[in-house]
């Protein structure tokens, strides 16, 4: 009888030691996500300047939050459209790619490069939103989210923080600088923006707190 | 002096290379089936085939078209017998028949690449095509024909 009581607690025990650090194990995969990030580019021997990298930051999302660049990062799966960024007129849907669907894709309308004359459609060879697999949504971001989706590979499209860098020289990106007529360029030029974006990322792609 | 592929013919034209293919086309050739309806790419009336896509020609300038082929409605089949046309007759979609080649040149897109599609499909690939009689809701059921008398074809 008391064998049995024994053989039966055992288990018991076990278990519940077992669910214990499983549950542990989860806490610290989740409670240090952040600090891995961080500290990555502590290892790749950056000299870290939360301040600066902070500072640098919120110009660079004055121009990521400027409708030159948040029409194409929407919240939803249709793009925005104009300086108010109303919903993109016709609903041109996002895609698997990004690119559109059936006879309503980007390039059906955008061009290879901008077309004379306001508000007509401006042009890019390689007009597109993000893929349906990676939206890097813009639109509703505080400066911490955004920052924090930015450097996380799962969220901004499997980027390393090198090619975050390199991103800046993007041809779409640059696009957001030379819209055509009837568009507001963002608040700052190409080049403070690209200043700003690196010295964010080489003083540790730090996230603004609470912001 | 441009060289173009159009409905499986060749034309020269000489014309402005920032001429909108839609110029080229009804004024230059005389292929009036592609209509004007607003010139910046919102109605989708000027919608032609470049390579297969659906693209709108009042914005396309004629020099960027290059060695793509151009089909317009004029082209879409020999005799009127692409599905979709079949579907538009049987179905009475037209009303005045402004926007209806920008519409068929659209669905013929459309059928191509989803042989089954549903309304949310219909609805994602046509809200670009204007109708201002209104006959949205003939040109979706010729649409769902269409795609049956495709089916049976195939
Ligand atoms: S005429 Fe080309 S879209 Fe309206
Ligand atoms: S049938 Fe008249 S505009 Fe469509």
């Amino acid at each position: 009888m008391e064998q049995h009581t024994q053989g039966s607690i055992l288990p018991v025990k076990t278990i519940a030691v077992l669910c214990g650090m499983v549950t542990v194990a989860v806490i610290m995969s989740f409670g240090f996500k952040e600090e891995i990030i961080a500290d990555r580019h502590t290892r790749q021997g950056m000299e870290k300047d939360s301040a600066a990298s902070v500072a640098a930051f919120m110009d660079v999302y004055k121009v990521l939050m400027s409708p030159r660049c948040m029409n194409c990062h929407p919240a939803g799966d249709v793009p925005l459209q104009g300086d108010d960024s109303h919903i993109h007129s016709m609903l041109p849907q996002r895609g698997k790619e990004g690119k559109g669907v059936y006879a309503m894709k980007c390039s059906n309308c955008h061009q290879k490069e901008n077309l004379e004359g306001p508000n007509k459609p401006p042009g890019h060879p390689d007009w597109h939103l993000p893929p349906a697999s990676a939206k890097m949504v813009f639109q509703g971001k505080t400066p911490e989210q955004l920052a924090r989706q930015l450097v996380n590979p799962k969220t901004n499209g499997n980027k390393s923080l090198q090619q975050l860098i390199e991103h800046a020289d993007d041809g779409l990106v640059k696009v957001g600088w030379n819209m055509g007529e009837g568009r507001t360029p963002p608040p700052i030029s190409h080049a403070e923006f690209k200043k700003a974006w690196i010295t964010w990322i080489e003083n540790g792609a730090f996230a603004p707190k609470g912001k | 002096m441009i060289t173009l592929n159009i409905n499986k013919k060749t034309y020269n034209v000489d014309v402005d290379p920032n001429t909108p293919l839609l110029w080229v086309l009804r004024d230059t050739l005389g292929l009036v089936g592609t209509k004007y309806g607003c010139g910046i790419a919102q109605c989708g009336a000027c919608t032609i085939h470049l390579d297969g896509n659906a693209v709108r020609s009042c914005v396309m300038p004629v020099s960027a078209v290059g060695s793509k082929k151009v089909t317009t409605i004029e082209g879409l089949s020999e005799k009127g017998e692409h599905p979709v046309q079949k579907a538009w007759l049987e179905h009475d979609v037209a009303q005045c028949g402004y926007c209806q080649s920008g519409q068929i040149m659209s669905v013929a897109v459309l059928l191509r690449e989803n042989k089954a599609p549903t309304d949310a499909d219909i609805d994602a690939a046509m809200s670009g095509n204007i109708c201002r009689c209104g006959t949205y809701l003939r040109v979706r059921s010729a649409i769902h024909a269409a795609a049956e008398l495709q089916r049976k074809k195939a």
